[in-house]
């Protein structure tokens, strides 16, 4: 059984992060048959989390943002060649040039693009950009270096937030437009979304809550500014859309798998669902474009746009392909997530908005310094710290053992009793910009998924 | 049967050339109260809960036993080992704004040159004899010279601190003796005089900058202000002496470990890009920080099914933890290509090692340099005599018996 496991044929969708951990963790595991991974984009997988911080400060070229490799692959690589679909009766990928793939098992890690501008006209006006893949950072990188007299920035998630950051650290002009009521509030909820938005304001971000980018206006095929919906106007040179992602599973329609806009359901052990909720054994599912099940969140499927997301459920997805029932493995890491901005370094592990109270356990607002720790029920499921990442690995402990929230009182900088608020996380609606994280309900099906708002 | 307890033989002398088995006994009683009202943890995942946990304390002026907390309220405040966050996290910052990420990327990657000059200098010492001690002639000059470059210290003056590092490493023993207050109060004063003499050292490079730590220190202050003349003091202190006591253990450990296992050594001959993995379980094999003797709870903790009431004297047993069969597989085997492998050996959580990346950088210079250059290398005594502190624990002589090659290029066989 293990030794055929190790043989056959192996094609991965996606030559990104997941794409890249899955094929080494095959070759670490053991895996010595044939192995393919098929990528839209023409290069070898790099490294996207430096795209909306250092390459735009010009710290670093977009095209040097590399990733390590762990070990040599072996594998051939269709890089530039886009998938088109999968025929789950003959077991082959299709593709965009009209090859067909056979495989034995299929990994599917095709991640998310950034959601365009809904105005395909205003869109394509010269100045409108998005930042997903290598060449948009080089690409804005580039216009920031030309010196725009005023950045607009639409959507205030983390993308976003850090492109505003960039852009006042290069001391450009910036506005930033949400229409939530504050920036990165549908990740992180009220308390720290109200913390965001001072910051960006102390930044000199000129911040528009509450308002949503109406139209983009040009002259000459060139952007030339935009208008709110209460009716008033800026100009601009260049306009980033950070309206979130969308996951790339338009490609798998008539798959018969459970794919649709929340991503491709799977099982704890990545082996993807069918349109029936039936689980398969020869497809598998990592990175951004999974849907999986998580104990600790009352088994609902999360969607996550997480680095490290990806690389521990691409080791997983692949030890499970090469490994007989027994020795699988459930994908049960907490999620952790990290950004940095305005000076600041934000780490998150737990579900955030899987909550419905938050207190600030260590530090303060005022000092700029803190750890807010989220309970849900009377649990904890989530803390965020601001410069004081090095003490997650407490909570993360509390989030695992489903310790009590609020935590115990006690912490050295924190010596009064913790004082506990609304998590006041807002309903994904509301927002300009998707949620990086997304619980999405408990079935599997395509047509029978939920939306359930956290809380 | 013994009537000690358990951190009274851990400290006894007897026990220091191998106290793995009464770790290996700490470990079977979970969490173990001493009759002194003290805690002793010695397995992985407990240590590891309250390595991170933020209500224990570094500051043993948070203990309960007024003598404790008056034996540390002497001479100068504490520096910022010994005290908690938000005060802790502040003054750590300031240091590592020239040492380290995000201000000073380069800092330590830039001594690697140096290091291999000063390696290969001190081993070139070595031709014509046919015996060294490695701690003398090699394991001690080499951080301390690196910690003097990096600060900013004249070579000239490292003998008086030399004299005054031992006085205070000595006062850290709580082991119980007649000479016990005598030692601690020869530390304190120990550690008023180096850190008067590195005021002072400040106030000249603040005068007339040169290019070293203390420059920076006293001239790249930063947003938040630089560090008062007492806080650079005492950060300066703690940088002089960690910056280079435990080096010297690590590197002689090293030794001791590989002469021990000729098969490792003879496989990092073979396999010398093994070595940053070999450094890092000897880090777990032979740590030289064994424990954490300053930590106190702030408020009654449960760890392992027991309370530790606020007040008590915690011990985290760091090279307990590290063998701990719980975590590690085979954890009395020494494998320098171990994998999974997150020792203690820096710690762990917000006090953990400020000068790991300089560590770790001198002892794969050092033991990569020696392994090339040493032929036949034999040890004349095992156990070697070993230094008094069960803190920090390493030989105080490691004599080998060797002959000594001409370096050739890094690699050659």
């Amino acid at each position: 059984m293990t030794g055929e496991l190790t043989q056959g044929r192996i094609v991965i969708v996606g030559a990104s992060l997941a794409g890249l951990r899955a094929a080494e963790t095959l070759r670490a595991e053991g895996f010595g048959g044939e192995l393919t991974l098929v990528g839209d984009e023409p290069h070898p997988p790099y490294d996207r989390p430096p795209l909306s911080k250092q390459v735009l400060l010009g710290r670093v070229a977009a095209a040097d943002a590399g990733l390590p490799a762990r070990r040599p692959v072996d594998a051939h690589w269709k890089l530039g060649v886009r998938a088109s679909g999968v025929d789950p009766v003959t077991k082959e990928v299709l593709l965009a040039d009209g090859g067909r793939l056979p495989y034995d098992r299929l990994l599917i890690a095709t991640g998310t693009r950034a959601r365009p501008w809904p105005n395909p006209e205003e869109a394509r006006l010269d100045g409108v950009l998005t930042v997903r893949t290598m060449e948009d950072a080089a690409g804005l990188a580039e216009r920031l270096d030309a010196g725009p007299r005023r950045v607009l920035v639409i959507g205030a998630g983390f993308t976003g937030s850090e492109i505003a950051s960039a852009c006042r650290e290069r001391g450009l002009a910036v506005t930033v437009a949400e229409r939530g009521p504050a920036p990165l509030v549908g990740a992180l909820g009220g308390t720290l979304g109200a913390f965001a938005a001072r910051l960006q304001r102390a930044h000199g971000v000129h911040l528009r809550c509450g308002v949503t980018v109406t139209s983009l206006l040009g002259s000459g095929g060139r952007l030339t500014g935009a208008e709110f919906s209460d009716g008033t106007r800026i100009e601009a040179d260049v306009a980033v859309v950070a309206l979130g992602a969308v996951r790339n599973t338009e490609w798998l329609a008539d798959s018969g798998l459970a794919a649709g806009p929340r991503g491709l359901a799977c099982d704890a052990g990545c082996r993807a669902f069918t349109m029936y909720g039936i689980v398969t054994d020869d497809v598998f599912v990592a990175g951004d474009v999974a849907r999986f099940p998580h104990p600790l969140f009352e088994y609902q499927m999360l969607s996550l746009e997480h680095w490290g997301n990806a690389v521990e459920q691409a080791e997983v997805a692949a030890h499970n392909m090469v490994s007989p029932g027994p020795r699988r493995r459930p994908h049960l890491a907490v999620p952790a997530f990290w950004s940095s901005q305005f000076g600041l370094n934000i780490k998150s592990v737990g579900v955030p908005t899987f909550s419905d109270q938050v207190t600030i356990a260590q530090g303060s607002v005022e000092e700029g310094r803190l750890v807010v720790v989220y309970g849900y029920r009377g649990r904890v499921t989530a803390a965020v710290s601001v410069n004081r990442a090095k003490w997650l690995e407490h909570y993360r402990r509390l989030i695992e053992t489903a310790a009590p929230f609020p935590p115990a009182p006690g912490a050295a900088d924190r010596p009064e009793a913790p004082r506990v608020v609304p998590s006041d996380v807002p309903d994904p609606k509301v927002l300009s910009h998707g949620p990086t994280v997304a619980l999405t309900g408990h079935l599997p099906d395509r047509r029978l998924a939920v939306v359930r708002p956290a809380g | 049967m013994s009537t000690e307890t358990l951190l009274e033989r851990i400290n006894d002398y007897a026990h220091r050339a191998d106290p793995y088995p009464l770790y290996a006994e700490l470990r079977e009683h979970g969490v173990a109260r001493q009759n002194d009202g003290s805690f002793l943890v010695g397995t992985y995942h407990e240590v590891a809960a309250l390595l991170h946990d933020p209500r224990i304390s570094s500051d043993v002026r948070h203990r309960t036993d007024p003598d404790e907390v008056r034996a540390r309220s002497d001479g100068l405040p504490p520096s910022f080992i010994a005290v908690d966050d938000p005060e802790h996290d502040r003054l750590r910052r300031l240091a590592m704004r020239p040492f380290g990420p995000p201000h000073s990327p380069g800092r330590i990657d830039a001594l690697h040159g140096a290091l291999v000059g000063i390696a290969g200098e001190l081993i070139d010492g070595f031709r014509g004899r046919d015996r060294i001690d490695l701690v003398d002639d090699f394991a001690y000059p080499l951080p301390v010279t690196v910690i003097c470059r990096l600060l900013g210290v004249p070579r000239e003056d490292m003998p008086a601190l030399r004299a005054w590092t031992d006085t205070v490493i000595a006062s850290l023993d709580r082991s119980p003796g007649e000479e016990t207050w005598e030692r601690q109060q020869a530390g304190t004063a120990a550690r008023t005089e180096m850190a008067e003499y590195l005021g002072e050292l400040a106030d000249r490079r603040r005068a007339d900058p040169a290019d070293d730590m203390i420059s920076a220190l006293v001239h790249d202050a930063g947003p938040e202000g630089p560090l008062a003349r007492w806080e650079l003091m005492t950060t300066l202190t703690l940088l002089m002496i960690a910056g280079h006591e435990t080096t010297v253990n690590l590197i002689t450990n090293g030794m001791l470990t590989l002469l021990r296992q000729p098969d490792a050594l003879e496989r990092l001959r073979r396999e010398p890009e093994l070595m940053p993995s070999a450094v890092e379980e000897l880090l777990r094999y032979e740590p030289p920080v064994q424990m954490l003797p300053q930590r106190t709870p702030l408020t009654d903790i449960e760890v392992g099914g027991v309370t530790v009431p606020r007040g008590a004297p915690l011990y985290l047993m760091l090279a307990s933890a590290n063998r701990d069969p719980l975590r590690f597989e085979d954890p009395d085997r020494f494998d320098p290509a171990r994998r999974d492998n997150e020792h203690f050996g820096f710690g762990s959580g917000v006090h953990s090692c400020f000068g790991a990346p300089l560590a770790r950088l001198e002892a794969q210079v050092a033991l990569a340099a020696l392994l090339r250059r040493l032929e036949g290398p034999r040890l004349v005594a095992d156990p070697p005599p070993y230094r008094h502190s069960p803190i920090l624990r390493g030989p105080r002589h490691l004599l080998i018996d060797c002959t000594t090659k001409d370096d050739g290029a890094p690699g050659e066989s």
